[in-house]
């Protein structure tokens, strides 16, 4: 499958000037803890793991033209490897994150090596054929992974000297890391690399006529993509204290590409917003009725349909419609 | 100096014959160009150069090199640059930004994550450069799919320019253009560095007798001759394939 | 040795079974170039709808006759209210569009039979054991092999000796010039989708009294039936059958003797497969 269609299409990588709204965010994102309990922390600490491995999926498939339908597969073995890390060898969770992201890394650079060599529909089977792999890998391995049973009851790290274990800090500590991650995203997309990336999104063709080693630089945004998404895997291990299978479920993958897709492919902070809305739909939907797949479904349908570039897509162009009026 | 030799280069489908037997060379500050009637091969012989097509045997030589069967961008990195005959741009992206990346991927790192693109003045002021010769600098910001075709042909040679290559395929380049717009990129060729070597398919005759350094015809094929333009014009078989074009 | 039959029997089963859902998957992409990830959703329909048939009917054959129908209709209306608006667009808006089709039918189907596992009894016919080859077979899967190849037959014989499939093979080798010669091609790809969807349908309720009858069960056979076709070669009718034969023996064979590395090895044949050869083995070059 060739580039997903993109609009609105910033002629220049954003990167620049950030934009008001993301200010007003921090602020809210700052004050949030204080005005709900801490049920409602945890909820937006789930979604500010989430939107992570959001954005790492936007990178690949929004930037880089790739549609990965195995993503979860490197947020899963993120997620494995802090947890075992934790559980078998005994480290301590700041090690287990930098294992969990070398981890995910060297995943996704073997994945990567062979998914790059192929394009279209062959890629896209691809993905889904190592996402696959390594979910029947995780449920089969019952001496390592434990199975379907998961891995649990590795306790939260301290951080500062203060215990994660209060969700008030351990949502601070998860706004910080989606804070991190986004501004290396932002750095990345916007450095030669990132040009290169949207490049060859457009026309490969171009791009190998000019020079370009393109399964480099897809093996690049797979690797980096990876990584971020295995950072996040840690996280939503770390949070849940626990880790199963499903993690890397083909489920799993659809999600994200959900989030990606209703929040606006290519945007960046975009499928954050996708896997805001996803997650608070998905609590206030299940609160009200049964019917959160039928909601989610026609909402996603809605979405490919009539808006083709997500929710953020659609606020830019209200805004310039505005800006004009 | 030979910058591209093309060897006894052979390709079929099956049992359609695209090239047989082809064997001419580009020197330095030449402009050859190659001529003939459709079907007759051009643009599958420009792709085996490029490297979008693999020939079934004979060889390509860039600068010395055996580059028969690399890849498209290893050519490039040999210098090789080339234009397709379908505007082969970044539609939704910049003028500026078309050229930006032709320049990267020469003067540029690309696997550079962390310096922001904007910050590298010395590849932003190549592509500026690079528009300037080819007078494309008034539409740097706009989107490509908003300019107009002959301005895209244009900023096609430009791209393709961008990458500083020693030789250049031009794969029809006046294809679809006004003859006004025709005259502008004639000179615009003629203002290229003189030791730039350019292969260019042209169907044009008055820009092909105004360019040409050398000539190459080619028939189903086969290379019907490959000679100085004048030689060219009152060669007896070239005539009779040309009956009644203005040569 | 009558186990290794039983359980070439039980492959070959499963494997008939499989290419009833891949044939489907690997026309409607071969023709529409549609990566049909609500194909499961087809199977699965027709599973319920046929157990629906049983409860008011009594018969296993009604279900059988009358279940793809509906599917089949709820199919052609997707292909002409969201699918047709789409060929325009990239593909992986269709693949899109399909996954997010399969979550609804996932929930409508448990909102109108709940999320229970169903059980579909075979026909009362079909109820006993053959004997012959030293063991003993249940009759049903033996009418599951004889139907599997009747399906496969006919489906041969349509393709490739008919004037419809004829239609068909220029509509996958080349829709423009089949437009070209008249051919109505959005009407071919209608019925093209709604025909894959009644094979999933039917491959539902033939499976039902195998696999069960579940809200879950789309996605135990989707996976499967796109390893088929990757590894047939999506768009050949030929590729489906061979493919879903491997995979339904090997599939089988594993479970019984290697139940730790089967998935496994599966997955890994079909990454093999893939980067060999990615139109698969008796796959065309270009259905991309």
């Amino acid at each position: 499958m060739s580039v997903p269609r993109v609009d609105p299409l910033p002629t220049r990588i954003p990167g620049r000037k950030p934009l008001v709204g993301e200010f007003a965010f921090f602020v809210i994102a700052l004050a949030w803890p204080f005005l709900v309990g801490s049920y409602g922390t945890g909820l937006i600490t789930e979604t500010l793991i989430f939107a992570i491995a959001a954005m790492s999926l936007d990178l690949l498939m929004g930037y880089g033209g790739l549609v990965s339908f195995g993503h979860a597969a490197f947020f899963g073995v993120g997620a494995y490897a802090l947890a075992l890390s934790g559980v078998k060898l005994g480290l301590n969770p700041w090690a287990g994150i930098l294992i969990a992201v070398v981890t995910s890394a060297v995943a996704a650079l073997v994945i990567g090596y062979f998914c790059v060599r192929v394009s279209g529909v062959a890629f896209f089977m691809l993905t889904l054929a190592f996402g696959q792999l390594l979910y029947s890998g995780a449920v089969k391995w019952r001496g390592i992974t434990g199975g379907s049973d998961g891995v649990g009851g590795f306790a939260r790290p301290q951080l500062a000297g203060v215990s994660l274990d209060d969700p008030m800090y351990m949502y601070f500590a998860c706004l910080l890391a989606f804070a991190l991650s986004l501004w290396l995203l932002r750095r990345i997309i916007g450095s030669q690399f990132g040009h290169a990336l949207v490049g060859l999104r457009e026309n490969e063709t171009r791009m190998r006529a000019l020079g370009y080693s393109t399964d480099r630089l897809k093996l690049c945004a797979f690797v980096i993509s990876g990584m971020f998404a295995g950072f996040s895997g840690a996280l939503y291990a770390i949070y849940n204290s626990f880790i199963s299978p499903d993690a890397l479920s083909f489920a799993q993958s659809g999600m994200f590409l959900l989030m990606v897709v209703l929040g606006g492919v290519g945007s960046l902070v975009g499928p954050a917003i996708g896997a805001a809305v996803f997650l608070l739909m998905k609590q206030f939907v299940s609160s009200h009725t049964e019917h959160w797949l039928l909601i989610v479904g026609l909402v996603f349908i809605c979405c490919v349909m009539f808006f083709r570039s997500g929710i953020y897509g659609f606020l830019k162009q209200w805004r310039e419609r505005g800006a004009r009026a | 100096m030979t910058l591209l030799r093309v060897e006894n280069l052979q390709k079929s489908f099956g049992s359609l014959n695209v090239t047989r037997d082809v064997t001419l060379d580009v020197q330095a500050g030449e402009k050859h160009v190659i001529i003939g009637p459709n079907g007759a091969g051009k643009t599958s012989l420009i792709n085996q150069i490029g490297g979008q097509m693999m020939p079934d045997s004979g060889r390509v030589l860039i600068d010395g090199v055996d580059a028969t069967r690399l890849a498209p961008e290893q050519r490039a990195r040999l210098g090789l640059g080339r234009t397709f005959q379908k505007n082969t741009l970044f539609q939704r992206l910049s003028v500026f930004e078309n050229v930006r990346l032709g320049v990267q991927a020469r003067f540029g790192n690309s696997f550079d994550l962390a310096q922001k693109a904007d910050s590298r003045t010395d590849v932003n002021a190549r592509a500026r450069e690079v528009l300037d010769l080819l007078r494309l600098t008034a539409l740097a910001e706009r989107r490509v799919a908003s300019i107009s075709y002959g301005d895209q042909r244009q900023l096609e040679i430009a791209v393709a320019l961008a990458g500083d290559p020693r030789i250049l395929l031009l794969d029809e380049p006046t294809s679809g253009l006004s003859p006004a717009e025709t005259g502008q990129l004639i000179e615009i060729i003629r203002s290229l560095p003189a030791r730039l070597g350019i292969l260019m398919i042209e169907h044009d005759m008055e820009v092909v007798f105004s360019l040409a350094d050398h000539i190459t015809v080619l028939y189903y094929g086969e290379v019907l001759a490959s000679d100085k333009p004048e030689a060219v014009a009152v060669n007896e078989r070239v005539r009779e394939v040309y009956l009644g074009a203005s040569i | 040795m009558d186990l290794v039959v039983s359980q070439l029997l039980n492959g070959l089963v499963y494997g008939l079974l499989l290419f009833l859902l891949a044939s489907g998957l690997s026309l409607i992409f071969g023709l529409m170039g549609v990566v049909n990830l609500a194909h499961g959703s087809f199977f699965m329909l027709g599973a319920f709808i046929g157990l629906s048939v049983v409860r008011y009917t009594g018969s296993f054959w009604w279900a059988l006759v009358l279940a793809p129908i509906p599917v089949a209709l709820i199919a052609a209306a997707i292909e002409v209210v969201f699918l047709r608006h789409l060929y325009k667009r990239d593909r992986t808006d269709q693949v899109l569009l399909t996954f997010g089709l399969s979550f609804v039918f996932t929930d409508l189907v448990e909102w109108g039979w709940g999320k229970d596992t169903f059980s579909l009894s075979e026909p009362e016919s079909l109820e006993n054991s053959l004997q012959f080859l030293g063991g003993y077979f249940p009759q049903y899967r033996l009418a599951i092999v004889v139907f599997g190849l009747a399906v496969a037959l006919f489906l041969w014989l349509l393709i490739e000796k008919t004037r419809v499939g004829a239609m068909v093979r220029a509509g996958i080798d080349d829709t423009r010039t089949a437009m070209g010669i008249g051919l109505n091609v959005p009407l071919i790809l209608t019925t093209t989708f709604a025909s894959g969807a009644a094979l999933a349908g039917l491959a539902g309720v033939v499976a039902g009294p195998i696999l069960g009858v579940y809200s879950g069960v789309d996605v135990e056979v989707l996976i499967p039936a796109f390893i088929v076709i990757v590894i047939g070669g999506m768009g050949s009718l030929k590729g489906a059958f061979v493919g879903s034969l491997l995979i339904g023996i090997a599939d089988t064979f594993g479970k019984a003797y290697m139940p730790e590395a089967s998935m496994f090895l599966i997955y890994a044949a079909m990454i093999i497969v893939l980067l060999a050869r990615p139109n698969g083995l008796f796959g065309q070059a270009g259905s991309q």
